[in-house]
């Protein structure tokens, strides 16, 4: 197994704020990776790092064999690393179908308009948002622009997907059914991180996970080996027998 | 080539078609002379549409190019005896190339600051022009007689005019749809709609807002020599005219930003109005007002950003999602 993503010794700092120290970790390629910590502990901040909205002030970023650290979004972007965000951010003026052409036309592959098109009618389909094609983004429900985030970042085809909270403020039934989708997306052949805060879920679908807290990066491991991490029970989930709980639910 | 077969397209054509041809037909040189003011809004706020409307930058400063083209045609019609249109082509150029070098100094500023140096820019621009000896200082260049000639004599050569301002509407609306129904366009509304998240998926916003700005200032840019050279003399308070650049705001806004067939609209129902006040006499407390066209732009700017955002056309596909089909 190839190593896609490799993040050597990340740090950022805001002012006085310590967001990111030394984090560092190999992504092979096929992996959901699940990214897991408290409120503020620099998961999002990771991902900014990551796509290039910021530059860490030490460490590298290694993407398919390329240093891409301190390298624009849209050239990061175009080597075929997309990426959802915690608070959607639909083009609420254009339809959603244009909105996703956006993900085909500008990503990894660079499409005319009317190839992106019909990659855009697939993902739809893909998403579960094909009905709604025509409608303008802004007048979709959370859900579905959660979807459709994740529908712009995949008509990119990239080759690594950052999905920042896709479950946060989804019904139960909408989790299950985006897990679902994450898991044809991971079949696909595309790599995943993912940020969640709904522990069953992110437990149920990583394979690995690593937890973060106060921009430290406290464990590293399979979701077992993680609920059984003193340090992560203490610092995160605070309860031990929630940890049980949970892993009883994952089995 | 389906693109191209957009019936919004056709209808625009039409309209334009509509207006330009009666003075042709009628051969009335008065009709001529208001048509030809319709026809140059109409290409103020087509070509500002492309940055204003389509990228969502809002430029107080659009008259820049307009009066700076118009100066260096003028110019080289003038001082080198260049022909009419070799000079359009020049300030045509000569207005690209400022937007070209402007955008990649102000481009990467947002929203209100980005609208702010435009306006200095324009101020900016018409003070240097004053005190710019070539280009006769606060005097201007006044173009001699005998550069008609060549064009059989002035009274052709304003008809001569008028088919170039007709041919550069035409053009303009053109290249707004080509921009429109382009990946360009799309690239564009992404960045209007949230440029980071543009960026994010990969548009090259600084590169693409560039190219949008240079495309809205090279039509200006030619329009201005065909106004000056129509006019005979060119002076640095006509061609840097502030509320020449709100004007074309209003028609933009009024028509509907972002649309093709909007600021076309926008610009013949603003131009119609400004007739009408400009042939009424205007008089508060027994004093004439001069400028009462500005006034009511000032009310229709407010009422249109309050009330209806997103101008006629915008309000008409809202409203009738059907009339999509037809309007663009």
């Amino acid at each position: 197994m190839s190593i896609l993503l490799s993040v050597r010794g990340v740090t950022k700092q805001f002012g006085g704020l310590q967001a990111l120290t030394r984090v560092t970790f190999d992504l092979p390629e096929g992996q959901i990776l699940g990214l897991i910590g408290p409120n503020g502990a620099g998961k999002t901040t990771l991902f900014n790092v990551i796509n290039g909205v910021y530059t860490p002030e030490e460490g590298r970023i290694i993407f398919r064999g390329e240093d891409i650290t301190g390298r624009k979004p849209y050239e990061v972007a175009h080597r075929g690393l997309a990426r959802t965000h915690q608070i959607v951010r639909p083009l609420n003026q254009l339809t959603v179908r244009e909105n996703v052409m956006v993900g085909a036309c500008f990503g990894r592959e660079n499409h005319p308009l009317h190839r992106a098109a019909e990659i855009a009618d697939e993902i739809l389909e893909l998403v579960g948002l094909k009905e709604r094609a025509e409608q303008l983004a802004g007048s979709l429900n959370v859900a579905q622009k959660k979807r459709l985030e994740m529908a712009r970042a995949l008509a990119a085809h990239p080759y690594l997907l950052l999905l920042d909270e896709v479950l946060a403020g989804l019904n139960p039934s909408e989790v299950e059914g985006m897990l679902n989708t994450i898991r044809a997306i991971r079949d696909r052949g595309i790599t995943i991180i993912m940020i969640e805060h709904l522990m069953h879920a992110i437990m149920n679908v990583s394979e690995r996970i690593i937890v973060l807290d106060y921009g430290e990066q406290i464990a590293e491991g399979t979701p077992q080996e993680i609920s059984n991490n003193p340090r992560v029970i203490e610092a995160y989930l605070g309860d031990p027998n929630l940890a049980k709980r949970l892993l009883e639910e994952v089995s | 080539m389906k693109k191209w077969l957009h019936p919004g397209l056709w209808l625009t054509l039409a309209i334009l078609l509509v207006i330009s041809i009666w003075p042709i037909l009628t051969r009335d040189a008065a009709l001529r002379e208001r048509t030809f003011t319709i026809l140059l809004a109409i290409v103020m706020a087509s070509s500002l549409n492309i940055i204003l409307g389509y990228t969502g930058y809002v430029s107080f400063g659009h008259v820049v190019f307009y009066g700076l083209g118009g100066y260096m045609g003028v110019y080289a019609i003038d001082k080198w005896g260049w022909p009419l249109p070799a000079g359009v082509l020049l300030g045509g150029l000569t207005a690209g190339l400022l937007a070209f070098l402007l955008g990649r100094a102000i481009l990467r500023l947002r929203g209100a600051y980005f609208a702010l140096v435009t306006i200095g820019i324009n101020e900016a621009m018409r003070t240097f022009v004053s005190n710019f000896q070539p280009f006769g200082a606060s005097t201007g260049i006044e173009l001699h007689f005998s550069v008609y000639k060549p064009y059989g004599g002035a009274a052709e050569a304003l008809w001569l005019t008028y088919y170039l301002v007709v041919a550069l509407s035409l053009i303009n609306i053109l290249l707004s749809y080509w921009v429109r129904q382009s990946k360009l366009g799309l690239g564009l509304m992404a960045i209007r709609e949230d440029e980071d998240a543009a960026e994010v998926m990969g548009v090259v916003a600084p590169q693409y807002k560039t190219l949008a700005y240079v495309l809205s200032a090279i039509l200006p840019g030619m329009l201005g020599v065909l106004f000056f050279f129509k006019n005979g003399t060119v002076e640095p308070k006509d061609a840097f005219r502030l509320h020449f650049s709100i004007e074309a705001i209003v028609m933009v806004m009024l028509g509907g930003q972002g649309t093709v067939l909007g600021p076309l609209v926008g610009a013949w129902g603003y131009q119609r109005l400004r007739g009408l006040l400009l042939t009424t006499n205007w008089k508060i407390a027994g004093l004439a007002i001069k400028d009462f066209q500005l006034v009511i732009a000032g009310i229709l700017l407010l009422l249109i950003v309050l009330f209806v955002p997103a101008g006629l056309v915008g309000w008409l596909q809202q409203k009738f999602s059907k009339l999509r089909r037809v309007l663009i």
